[in-house]
C-alpha cells in the first residue's frame, strides 16, 4: 500500500515524531503536569518499547499518538500527518489496542472482527483472507463462535490484536498490552508481534510497566513522572552499566543484615535480596576483589560478576536525575517485636486439602501448604490463578468449601473477633477510605482495631513519623501519590502490631523505587518475628520471599525456597533460570499432563 | 464497643460529607422537590377555563351567569354563539368548560317551569372533570335556593349541610405537604443507606472492616446510626417548612409524630442496608433503591388513596412501611392524633425495620463474593 | 487551546459503518438480558403496577349513617345509600358513635339524620341533614361531598314523585361529559402513565449503554476507528428506538386490551408522536450518558431528571393549569408534558390536529437540542 506522502514518495525514516510535548490535567483545583517536554521518535519496522512504571503518562501519550487526546503544548506527526489537526486521517492509517483490549464481551470472536472490519471499512470480499491469515497468526480460529467474555486472558489480548489489524496497519500502538496476562500469554503476545514486523513491516510501538520487557524491544523510550529519561536499544543502556552489577553470597550474616549494612555505604546504587543471594548496583566499575575489600562481603568467592538488568538501569538513571535524594534512607527501628512462641519453627498458618467452589467452577482444588513463624511465604501465579481466593479464605472474607485452615490455631472465619486482632491485612487495591485524610484515616482503623487515649495517639504519631507521612497527615488520602498510598495502607495494618501480616499484590502499580523501600520494612518486620504473607504477580518479588508457593488454575504447581523452586528447571542450556522461566516451564509441564489426562 | 461504633460513625459522616457530590444528593434534591412538589402537587383547581354560550337575553340568565364568574374557581375565556364553536374549544383544551344557558331560560326560570343550564364538561381528566362539576353544582344549588327564597317557593323537604373535618376549606395542599414529610425522608434515607454497605464492597474497604476485630452487630449499628440522624434532621427540616412556610396546620402530639418518625426510619433503614448488603456493585444498590422506592411511593397513599386500589393491591400496601407512616404524619399534623389513636400503625413498621436489619447484618458475613 | 477538527474526510455517513454499528448493539441487546427487561418487562410490571394502584374513582366509601329515630321517611332516604355502588353505609343510633368510627378513620363521612327528621319533612319540609366528611383527604372529601348530593338529589326526585308533591327546582343542570362518559380515572390516568414510564425506559435505556462503553474501554477502542461521532450516535439511538418502540407497542396493547381505555385517534398518529417522543427520551439518555461516563452515576441522574419530573410535573396527574405561574413554566421543558397531553388526547379525544401538532413540534425542538448538545459534547477526544 503506497500513501501519498508529504515527503514525495520516499518513504521517511520515521513514522512518529514526537515534539515537546506537553500536557496537564485538572483535578479538583490542582493543576496536575502529566506530560513534560516529550521528544522522541519511532522509527519504521522496528519495534519499540515506551516503557516505565504506572503513572510515567504512558497511556496519556499513547492516546495523544491515537488522536484522543490534544496536547496542550507540541506537535505529534504521524506518517507525516498531523494528529491534531487531522485526526480521522491518522486514525485510518493506525491500529490501536486500549489497555482492556476494546472488545466487546457479549459479541463472539467473529463477530468483534466483524464489527472492527466495517469500521475500519474493510471492503467484504477482502475480508476472508484477512481473516484467515489473523485467526492462523493468533490461534483462534477454533474459537470463532465463543463470546469475547468466555476467553482467558490471553486470548482476549490476541483478539483485543487480531481486531486492530483487521485493516494492515502501518503503524500500530499497543497499550500495557501485557498487563495481567500471565507470562505464557506475554511470550506468545511477542511472537506474533516480531512477526508483524518481519512479515507485514509494520512499526509497533507498545507500552508497558514491565521493565524485564525492554529487552525484548528493538528500541525503547524510557519514562518517568512525565519525562522522558532517554532512547536507545536496550543493549545501549545496560552497557551503561558494564562491571557494576554483582552477587553477593552472604556468609557470615544473614543476607537482610548485609543488604541493611551495604545498602546505604558510599557508591552503591542499589542492593536488593535476590533468593538467598544479595543484588548489588555500583556507581563505577569494579572488580570483583574490589567489592570484596570494599563492602568486607567475605571471600572471592561469595562475589560474581552478572550482567546488567534493565532495571537497574533504571534505577541508575532514576538517582541520577534525583541526587542525594535519600528519603529512603532512615527507617525507624521497628518497634514490633514479637518473640517467637516456641522455637521459630513453629507453624503459624496451616492450609490442607483446601478448597473453593463457585457455582461448578472450582478456583481452589484442594492445596495444602504451611507458613512457619517469621517467615515471609509468597503466593505467586497470574491472574485467576486462585491466589486471592486462598487469601480471601485465610482472611476469613471467604468460607472454604472444605478442607481445614488454620492461622495461628483458629480458623478465623469462626473466631471470636479478639483473634482478628492478631493479624494485620492489606488489601489488594488501595481501601482505605478515599475521602478521609491520612490521619482521620489511622485513627478510624486504630480505632476498629480497639486502639484508645494515650496508646492510640502513640501508634497514630509512629506511624505518620516512621513511614513519613506526617507531611500529607492533612491530605485527603484520594490525593495521595501511589507510593504514599501504599505506605498508608501498610502503616494502618501495622498499628495494633500483629503478629501476622496479610499482604494482597501490595506492590502492583508501584514504581521500582517505591518498590524497593516497600521490600526493605517488610524485611525488617520479619527481622523481627512478624510473619508475613504475600501474593503477587511479579515473578521477581519471589526471590524476596523466604518459601513460596506457585499456583495455576487452582493448583499447586511448586513450593519451597525460590532456589529449590528453580532448581527444578534447571537445565544445561539454561543453568540459572529465572523465576519467571521456572514459572512458565512449570505451566507448561502442567498443561503437558494435562493434556495427557485427557 | 461503644467507641468502635462511635469511631465507625464519625467515619461514615465523614465520608459522606466530605465529598461534594454526595453531599449534593443529601441536601439539594430535597429542597428542591420539598418547594416544588408543594406547590405544584395538588388536586385544588383554580381558574379554571371556561366558555359561555348563552342563548337566553334576559337578566335571569346574566344573574345567573355573574355567579360563576364570580367565583375565584372559575375565569371567562371568551363568549361563544353558535353550537359549532363548543366543539374545538373543548377539543384543544382551550376551555375545560363550556356552560349553555337555553334560549327561554329567564322565561322558564320566571314561570315556575324548570330552567335548564346545559354544562359541557371534557372528561379527558376524569377527576378534574368531577371536581368541576361539583363547584358548579354546589353554585347551582346555591342559587336556587337565593331564588326560592326571594320568590317565596316552598323549601325542598330535606335540605344538606355540609361540613368537612380536618381541612375545612377542602383544600388539597394540606394532604399532599404532609406527605412530602415521608416521600423525601424515605428517598433521602434510601440514598444514605442503600449505597453505604455496596460502596464499601466495591471500593473493598469493606473487606478491611471486618477483618478488623468490629462485630457484625456493631458495623450494622454503626451503618444505621448515620441514616437514622440524617433522615432525623431532614425530616424535622421538612416539618418546619410544611408548618411555616405552607402553613398547615399542626394540631397533634409532636413526640407521636417522632415516635412514628423513628419506626418510619427504622423500617426505611433497615431496608436500604438489607439492599446495600445483597448488592455486589452500587450500581445494583441504586436499582435495587430504585425498584424498591418505586411501588413503595406509588402503593402508598401518597397521591392517590389505598382505598381505592383493588383488594388484592390493598393487602399488598400492609408491607408497605411509608403507608402507615402517612396516616400518622397527616393524622397528627390535621386530625391532631396521638399516641392512643395510632399505636396500630407503629408496630407493622418497627416489625418490618428490625427484621430488614436483623436480614442485613446477617447478610454481611454471608453475602461476600 | 484545543485545535478544531476539520472534517475534511468525508462528510455524511458511511453506511457500512453504520449497520456494522448497528448489528453489533443489535447482538449486545439480545445477549443482555438487562436492556430486553428494561424495554419489555419494565413497562408491563410498571403499567400493571401504577394501573391498579393509581386510581381516583372512590367507590365502596364506608360511610356512617346516624339514625336517631327510625321511620318510613329514614329508611327510604338510606335506600338511596344502600342501591349506591359509591357507599357501603354503616348504620348506628347515635353521633357519637360516628363520630368516633370517624376519628378512628373507620369510616370516611357521616350522614346525620336527626330525630325529628321524618316529622319535618312531612310537615314543614327542609329537614336539616347534616354531613361531615373528613377532609385530610381534600380530593377524596370532596369526590364524596358530590357522591352524597347526587344520592340526595335523586331521593328528592323520588319523593316528589311519590308523594305527589311537584318539586320545585329553578335551574336544572344537565351535564354532558365529553371523551369519558363514566368518568373511569384509569382512562387518563393510563395514557399518561404510558407517558411517564416511556420517559424513564428512554433515558434508562441510552444512558446506561453508553455510559458502559465508556466504563469497558470500548469506547476508546470506537473511537481511534474511522467512525464518526454522528454514526455512534445513529448507532446507538436506532436499535434502541426498535427496542422502545416494542415496550410502547406492549404498553398501548395493554392499555387498549387490559385497561379497556377507548382509543379514539388513528393508530398511524399515535406511533408518528410516540415515534418523535421516543427519540426526545433517547437523546435525553444519550445526553446524560455523554455528561456522567459511569453508568452508576447516568442511572443516579436518569431516575432523578426522569422519573419524579414525570410523575409530578407533567399533568400526568395533578393539572398543569392549576400550578402557580413559576412552576407552569417550568413544566415546559419537561418533555413528558407534551406526551401526556398527546396521549391523553389521541387516546380519549382523537386526532385533535391543534393539540398533536403543538405538542409534536415541542417535542421535536426539544429531541434537536438535545442532540446538538450531544454532538458537541461527544468530541472524539478522552
Amino acid at each position: 500500500m503506497i500513501r501519498d506522502q508529504a515527503h514525495g514518495g520516499k518513504t521517511p525514516e520515521y513514522v512518529l515524531r514526537i515534539e515537546g510535548i506537553e500536557k496537564y490535567f485538572l483535578a479538583g483545583k490542582q493543576r496536575i503536569t502529566a506530560l513534560k517536554g516529550v521528544n522522541a521518535k519511532v522509527r519504521r519496522g522496528v519495534v519499540t518499547g515506551l516503557i516505565g512504571p504506572d503513572g510515567a503518562g504512558k497511556t496519556t501519550l499513547m492516546r495523544m499518538i491515537a488522536g484522543l487526546l490534544v496536547p496542550d503544548r507540541g506537535e505529534i506527526s504521524v506518517l507525516g500527518m498531523n494528529v491534531a489537526r487531522d485526526p480521522l486521517k491518522v486514525q485510518a492509517s493506525i491500529g490501536y489496542m486500549p489497555q482492556r483490549f476494546g472488545l466487546y464481551e457479549d459479541l463472539t470472536v467473529q463477530e468483534n472482527m466483524d464489527l472492527y472490519a466495517d469500521l475500519q471499512g474493510v471492503p467484504k470480499d477482502h475480508r476472508s483472507e484477512r481473516y484467515e491469515e489473523l485467526m492462523k497468526m493468533t490461534g483462534l480460529a477454533a474459537f470463532t463462535r465463543r463470546l469475547a467474555g468466555k476467553l482467558s486472558g490471553g486470548m482476549k489480548q490476541k483478539l483485543g490484536l487480531a481486531c486492530t489489524l483487521v485493516k494492515p496497519p502501518e503503524l500500530l500502538l499497543l497499550d500495557e498490552a501485557t498487563v495481567g496476562v500471565d507470562p505464557v500469554s506475554r511470550r506468545e503476545l511477542w511472537a506474533i508481534v516480531y512477526r508483524l514486523v518481519e512479515q507485514e513491516g509494520i512499526s509497533v510501538l507498545l507500552s508497558t510497566a514491565y521493565l524485564d520487557e525492554a529487552e525484548r524491544c528493538q528500541e525503547v523510550i524510557l519514562m518517568h513522572e512525565g519525562h522522558v529519561l532517554g532512547q536507545d536499544a536496550p543493549s545501549q543502556f545496560s552497557g551503561q552499566l558494564n562491571k557494576q552489577t554483582f552477587m553477593l553470597s552472604p556468609e557470615a550474616e544473614s543476607r537482610r543484615r548485609l543488604q541493611e549494612r551495604i545498602r546505604l555505604m558510599p557508591g552503591v546504587i542499589d542492593a536488593i535480596i535476590l533468593g538467598d543471594k544479595l543484588r548489588l548496583v555500583t556507581d563505577q566499575p569494579l572488580e570483583t576483589d574490589q567489592v570484596v575489600q570494599r563492602f568486607g562481603v567475605g571471600s572471592e568467592s561469595s562475589v560474581q560478576a552478572v550482567p546488567a538488568r534493565f532495571e537497574d538501569v533504571f534505577i541508575a538513571l532514576l538517582k541520577q536525575r534525583t541526587p542525594g535524594d535519600e528519603k529512603v534512607a532512615h527507617l525507624e527501628t521497628e518497634k514490633i517485636s514479637h518473640p517467637p512462641h516456641n522455637g521459630s519453627e513453629k507453624d503459624i498458618i496451616v492450609v490442607e486439602k483446601v478448597k473453593r467452589r463457585f457455582g461448578d467452577f472450582y478456583a481452589v482444588k484442594g492445596i495444602s501448604f504451611t507458613v512457619r513463624q517469621g517467615e515471609i511465604f509468597g503466593l505467586l501465579g497470574a491472574n485467576g490463578a486462585g491466589k486471592s481466593t486462598t487469601f480471601r479464605m485465610l482472611c476469613g472474607l471467604l468460607p472454604a468449601s472444605g478442607g481445614k485452615l488454620s492461622v495461628a490455631g483458629k480458623n478465623l472465619r469462626f473466631a471470636a473477633a479478639q483473634a482478628r486482632a492478631r493479624i494485620g491485612y492489606m488489601a489488594q487495591k488501595f481501601s482505605l477510605y478515599v475521602g478521609l485524610t491520612v490521619r482521620q484515616n489511622l485513627r478510624f482503623i486504630s480505632s476498629a482495631y480497639g486502639l484508645s487515649g494515650q496508646r492510640q495517639k502513640e501508634q497514630i504519631e509512629w506511624a505518620l513519623d516512621s513511614f513519613e507521612l506526617a507531611r500529607m497527615a492533612d491530605t485527603p488520602s484520594k490525593d495521595l501519590p501511589l507510593g504514599y498510598k501504599q505506605r498508608l495502607a501498610l502503616a494502618a495494618a501495622l498499628m495494633h502490631e500483629p503478629e501476622i501480616l496479610f499482604l494482597d499484590e501490595p506492590t502492583s502499580g508501584v514504581d521500582p523505587l517505591a518498590r524497593r523501600e516497600f521490600w526493605r520494612r517488610i524485611n525488617r518486620l520479619a527481622e523481627s518475628n512478624v510473619t508475613i504473607m504475600v501474593t503477587t504477580h511479579f515473578m521477581e518479588e519471589a526471590e524476596y520471599c523466604d518459601r513460596l508457593v506457585i499456583m495455576a488454575q487452582g493448583e499447586i504447581l511448586g513450593q519451597g525456597t525460590p532456589e529449590a523452586v528453580k532448581a527444578r528447571f534447571r537445565t544445561p542450556r539454561n543453568p540459572d533460570p529465572s523465576m519467571e522461566d521456572t514459572f512458565i516451564a512449570m505451566i507448561e509441564d502442567y498443561e503437558e499432563k494435562e493434556a495427557a489426562r485427557t | 464497643m461503644v467507641r468502635r461504633i462511635i469511631a465507625l460513625m464519625i467515619k461514615e459522616f465523614l465520608a459522606l460529607f466530605t465529598d461534594k457530590k454526595s453531599r449534593m444528593v443529601v441536601i439539594v434534591p430535597p429542597v428542591v422537590q420539598l418547594i416544588i412538589f408543594g406547590y405544584a402537587a395538588s388536586f385544588n383547581l383554580d381558574h379554571v377555563p371556561y366558555a359561555v354560550y348563552n342563548e337566553d337575553s334576559g337578566r335571569a340568565s346574566r344573574e345567573f351567569l355573574a355567579k360563576i364568574q364570580g367565583s375565584p374557581n372559575f375565569s371567562l375565556k371568551t363568549v361563544i354563539r353558535s353550537d359549532t364553536e363548543i366543539g374545538p374549544l373543548i377539543d384543544t383544551q382551550k376551555v375545560r368548560v363550556v356552560v349553555h344557558v337555553a334560549s327561554k331560560f329567564s322565561e322558564n326560570l320566571l314561570h315556575n317551569r324548570p330552567a335548564e343550564v346545559q354544562i359541557i364538561v371534557d372528561g379527558r381528566n376524569s377527576n378534574t372533570a368531577m371536581v368541576v362539576l361539583n363547584y358548579l353544582n354546589s353554585i347551582v344549588t346555591d342559587f336556587n335556593q337565593q331564588w326560592a327564597i326571594l320568590h317565596g317557593h316552598s323549601p325542598p323537604p330535606a335540605r344538606l349541610y355540609v361540613r368537612s373535618w380536618f381541612n375545612t376549606a377542602l383544600d388539597s395542599h394540606w394532604f399532599i405537604i404532609p406527605g412530602i414529610v415521608a416521600l423525601l425522608t424515605l428517598v433521602v434515607t434510601m440514598l444514605v443507606t442503600a449505597l453505604s454497605v455496596a460502596r464499601e464492597r466495591e471500593a473493598g474497604t469493606f473487606d478491611q472492616l471486618l477483618v478488623t476485630p468490629m462485630r457484625p452487630l456493631e458495623i450494622l449499628i454503626a451503618k444505621a446510626l448515620p441514616g437514622f440522624i440524617i433522615g432525623t434532621l431532614e425530616a424535622t427540616f421538612i416539618i418546619l417548612v410544611v408548618v411555616f412556610w405552607f402553613h398547615v396546620p399542626m394540631r397533634g402530639s409532636v413526640p407521636a409524630l417522632y415516635l412514628g418518625l423513628f419506626t418510619f426510619l427504622l423500617s426505611a433503614v433497615g431496608t436500604g442496608l438489607m439492599i446495600s448488603s445483597i448488592a455486589v456493585t452500587q450500581q445494583q444498590g441504586l436499582l435495587g433503591a430504585f425498584l424498591f422506592l418505586v411501588p413503595t411511593i406509588i402503593l402508598s397513599g401518597f397521591a392517590t388513596p389505598i382505598a381505592n386500589m383493588p383488594p388484592m393491591v390493598q393487602y399488598l400496601t400492609y408491607i408497605n412501611p411509608m403507608r402507615y407512616f402517612l396516616i400518622i404524619v397527616r393524622s397528627v399534623f390535621l386530625e391532631g392524633a396521638s399516641f392512643d389513636l395510632l399505636w396500630t400503625q407503629y408496630w407493622p413498621m418497627a416489625i418490618m425495620g428490625i427484621v430488614a436489619l436483623a436480614t442485613a447484618g446477617w447478610l454481611f458475613r454471608r453475602r461476600m463474593y | 487551546m484545543k485545535v478544531p477538527q476539520k472534517r475534511g474526510v468525508r462528510k455524511g455517513i458511511n453506511i457500512m459503518r453504520l449497520k456494522g454499528l448497528i448489528r453489533k448493539e443489535s447482538y449486545q441487546i439480545v445477549r443482555d438480558p438487562s436492556s430486553i427487561a428494561i424495554a419489555f418487562v419494565l413497562p408491563m410490571i410498571l403499567l400493571f403496577l401504577f394501573g391498579y394502584g393509581v386510581s381516583l374513582d372512590a367507590k365502596y366509601v364506608p360511610i356512617a349513617i346516624v339514625v336517631e329515630h327510625q321511620s318510613n321517611e329514614t329508611s327510604d332516604f338510606l335506600a338511596g345509600f344502600r342501591q349506591s355502588r359509591y357507599f357501603v353505609p354503616v348504620i348506628v343510633t347515635d353521633i357519637q358513635t360516628a363520630e368516633q368510627a370517624m376519628i378512628e378513620r373507620r369510616v370516611d363521612g357521616i350522614v346525620w339524620l336527626r330525630e325529628d327528621f321524618g316529622k319535618k319533612i312531612l310537615n314543614t319540609g327542609d329537614a336539616p341533614i347534616g354531613v361531615f366528611v373528613n377532609g385530610v383527604d381534600a380530593n377524596r372529601a370532596r369526590i364524596l361531598e358530590g357522591y352524597v348530593r347526587g344520592v340526595w338529589g335523586k331521593w328528592l326526585e323520588r319523593t316528589s314523585i311519590e308523594s305527589g308533591r311537584p318539586l320545585h327546582i329553578p335551574v336544572k343542570v344537565k351535564e354532558r361529559i365529553w371523551f369519558n362518559a363514566e368518568m373511569r380515572s384509569r382512562n387518563f390516568l393510563v395514557p399518561g402513565l404510558i407517558a411517564v414510564i416511556m420517559t424513564l425506559i428512554g433515558a434508562l435505556l441510552t444512558a446506561m449503554v453508553v455510559a458502559r462503553e465508556w466504563e469497558r474501554g470500548t469506547m476508546e477502542a470506537l473511537m481511534v476507528t474511522p467512525v464518526q461521532v454522528r454514526e455512534i450516535i445513529l448507532g446507538k439511538i436506532i436499535p434502541y428506538f426498535i427496542m422502545g418502540m416494542g415496550g410502547m407497542t406492549l404498553s398501548v396493547i395493554m392499555a387498549t386490551w387490559f385497561f379497556n381505555v377507548p382509543l379514539r385517534g388513528s393508530l398511524w398518529v399515535l406511533f408518528a408522536g410516540s415515534s418523535l417522543f421516543l427519540i426526545t427520551a433517547l437523546s435525553m439518555g444519550l445526553l446524560i450518558s455523554v455528561v456522567a461516563k459511569s453508568q452508576f452515576v447516568a442511572g443516579q441522574v436518569a431516575i432523578i431528571v426522569t422519573f419524579l419530573p414525570a410523575f409530578i410535573l407533567s399533568g400526568f396527574i395533578f393539572d398543569i393549569s392549576s400550578m402557580p405561574a413559576i412552576i407552569q413554566t417550568l413544566t415546559h421543558v419537561i418533555a413528558a408534558r407534551y406526551f401526556v397531553s398527546m396521549l391523553q388526547t389521541v387516546f380519549l379525544a382523537g386526532d385533535v390536529w391543534p393539540i398533536i401538532i403543538y405538542d409534536g413540534l415541542a417535542l421535536t425542538a426539544m429531541a434537536l437540542i438535545f442532540l446538538m448538545i450531544v454532538k458537541k459534547r461527544m468530541k472524539k477526544r478522552l
